[in-house]
């Protein structure tokens, strides 16, 4: 690991960690659930991308594609009582929890069964049952948040954690500061992972901070941090593996950085790189470092699963959402009520 | 007889000592002398783990409080000043008060914000603010301004105890207040809690919340001196803003003066005469409605300047005596 928490060295280069991952001696069982999981979220964000591209979609999507494995990383280590928050771009973070196809696809399309009933779209998930307890897209509100759900589990004693994801960019709001410190002393099991892609909508990471690691900011704030390569879902999950359980026995709050990119842009289905400031260089580079791929190479040389096995697993997600979608497209809109009925608290009517 | 700052601090000791689930937390808590007498010596007798004082961090803080509101807690954050609470202004307007419905109702947020307004002596234009016309624009979350001890000790308990954001606004004018208590009702809700008829009269309506309510109160003694029968409406609430008590009141004395201690554009004096307006026939007005409030300017420091920014219950009843015809 590089020790300089003010910048992210190799990792910030596209033409590095190209290579399949090292899969240390995780379990073939766990590797392929992970890469079912990847999987099925990439599958889900094309869908969602391309229904978008016809407008179909119209409610703004921030599609995670080529950033899955930070989410899927972290997962794999949340249990029951655990809360995690997200932001504007959490598709993958719902469904990494085990958030239905169908709730999230019902949900960009404003429908009743959706996650949120249809009241929420895109940047407003929730699923509670599996530990996701809200996503929004005002930057970095969900970093206090998440930050007070750790306070909740602190006073429960339970050994439960919070987790905030959130981008580069918030790391330039100041509540991101302001909720550090305050986890920082009051000892918080919060988990900070920040999804570090170098771009806050069109804007290089280079034209908005002097240096481009946000672990400097966990050293200021007596935060522990790792910065791990946030495109190998292995060493994310070791890392979250770590932070996740030094949280829940006092350790106190936690940074990981997961340095990635996304390929399409800030919103919408687009590949930006030419609307992007600096997004041009380095985007076919970038591409490279897939964490599908890379996770597939390495399971198949170590012959854990073949290339057929892998295309039967694009087939079979690639249908599962298929069938969540025209069930989604099917589905009813909320009743008229929902407009009002919901902005109070209303008391169950005997 | 408790005076409003000590009932308070009943309803703080009544929270914490029956409910598990609340805390209280934010600046200047194991301080004596940040919020009047309304919070002394909670940290000492419930300890510092739920009566948390906190780093300089509005935003944080009030983030941290909904956050433990959706996660089974019922805290209460604490801003000594309205003033400063406009740096969390996002976590209260934009999160808590919208997660309810744009999670489809599947999300409770029972998070107390309370702010404080701590005008006069000269502190001036950033310590001096009320702001909550504000706050009652915004669908979701509840407004509360109590101009009682007893509304002050049991509207903070019923906010504390029902499961909406709500922003809870006092006014240290009114910590000397004295007032006999009746025992808790622990089934007291908010949503029962309507506006109040304090005074009951015939001439003309004056209708307030908070410290201004109070000055109505004495505005209507003044009054009756001139043989005047002014009725008093404490709203109590003002988001949802229920109007229906003015709105009969009116009915009966054909006169509205909207009495409020904060500024007049967009503001809740000119929404109480908009809704009673809209509510009846412009024939059973005897008067056009007046509205009496602070001027549109920032608060100042400068003492004659303050005594002139300030209006008093002397003010209200000239506003009166004008409507009347009298002066």
């Amino acid at each position: 690991m590089n020790s300089d928490a003010f910048r992210l060295g190799p990792l910030a280069d596209p033409s590095q960690c190209h290579g399949p991952v090292d899969l240390g001696d995780t379990a073939p069982t766990q590797l392929l659930a992970w890469l079912r999981k990847l999987i099925e979220i990439r599958c889900a964000e094309e869908k969602i991308g391309d229904e978008f591209g016809k407008a179909v979609i119209k409610c703004p999507c921030h599609l995670v594609i080529g950033q899955e494995a930070p989410a899927v990383g972290v997962a794999a280590h949340i249990r029951k009582g655990d809360r995690v928050f997200g932001a504007h771009r959490s598709h993958a973070h719902f469904l990494s929890l085990g958030g239905s196809l169908q709730h999230l696809l019902a949900e960009v399309l404003g429908k009743d069964t959706g996650c949120s009933r249809g009241m929420g779209g895109s940047m407003h998930l929730l699923d509670r049952a599996n530990n996701f307890f809200g996503s929004v897209p005002i930057v970095g509100a969900t970093i206090p948040i998440a930050t007070g759900a750790a306070l909740a589990a602190k006073m429960d004693g339970v050994g439960s954690v919070a987790v905030s994801y959130l981008g580069d960019g918030a790391t330039e709001e100041g509540v991101f500061h302001e909720s550090l410190n305050f986890a920082s002393v009051f000892k918080l099991p919060a988990i900070y992972v920040v999804e570090n892609n170098l771009f806050s909508s069109h804007l290089h990471i280079s034209l908005r901070q002097p240096f481009d690691s946000a672990c400097r900011y966990a050293v200021a704030h007596g935060v522990a941090w790792q910065r791990v390569d946030g495109n190998d879902t292995v060493a994310m999950a070791r890392a979250a593996g770590v932070a996740i359980s030094a949280a829940r026995t006092g350790g106190g709050p936690q940074l990981i950085e997961a340095v990635t990119y996304r390929w399409r842009g800030h919103v919408g289905h687009r590949e930006d790189s030419d609307v992007g400031v600096l997004r041009k260089e380095g985007h076919k580079e970038w591409k490279k470092r897939d964490p599908i791929s890379r996770l597939a190479v390495a399971m198949i040389a170590a012959g854990y699963i073949s290339e057929m096995q892998i295309a039967s697993i694009w087939t079979e997600f690639r249908s599962a959402v298929e069938t969540a979608w025209l069930q989604a497209c099917a589905d009813p809109y909320p009743p008229s009520g929902a407009l009002l009925d919901r902005v109070y608290f209303q008391e169950a009517r005997p | 007889m408790t005076s409003y700052g000590h009932a308070l601090r009943e309803g703080f000791a009544y929270l914490l000592k029956n409910h598990p689930e609340t805390f209280t937390i934010g600046q200047g808590l194991w301080s004596p002398w940040y919020v009047g007498n309304s919070m002394t010596d909670l940290d000492k007798e419930f300890g510092q783990a739920r009566v948390i004082d906190t780093p300089v961090s509005e935003l944080a803080t009030t983030g941290v409080a909904v956050g433990a509101a959706l996660s089974g807690k019922r805290p209460i954050v604490i801003h000594p000043r309205v003033d400063f609470f406009l740096l969390a202004v996002d976590q209260l307007v934009n999160q808590a008060a919208k997660w309810r419905h744009m999670f489809g109702g599947q999300v409770d947020v029972p998070v107390v914000v309370r702010a404080i307004i701590n005008r006069g002596g000269e502190q001036g234009a950033q310590h001096s603010q009320a702001l909550h016309s504000w706050f009652a624009h915004i669908p979701g979350l509840r407004v509360v301004m109590p101009s009682t001890p007893a509304d002050a000790r049991d509207l903070l308990i019923a906010s504390s105890l029902g499961n909406d954001p709500v922003l809870f606004i006092d006014d240290r004018w009114l910590y000397d207040l004295d007032a006999e208590l009746p025992p808790v009702n622990p089934r007291l809700r908010l949503t029962d809690v309507k506006p109040r008829v304090d005074v009951v009269g015939t001439d003309i309506t004056l209708v307030a919340c908070s410290y201004s309510a109070q000055l109505c109160r004495q505005a209507a003694e003044e009054l009756r001196q001139h043989g005047i029968s002014a009725e008093v409406v404490d709203l109590r609430v003002i988001n949802p803003l229920d109007c229906s008590v003015a709105v009969s009141s009116v009915r009966k004395t054909g006169r509205l003066l909207a009495v409020d201690g904060d500024w007049s554009t967009c503001g809740l004096a000119g929404e109480i005469i908009a809704s009673v307006a809209e509510r009846m026939p412009l024939s059973g007005f005897k008067a056009a409605p007046r509205r009496l409030t602070l001027p549109d300017a920032p608060a100042p420091t400068s003492k004659p300047l303050e005594q002139a920014y300030y209006f008093k219950s002397s003010d209200i009843t000239a506003a009166v005596l004008q409507i009347l015809g009298r002066k």
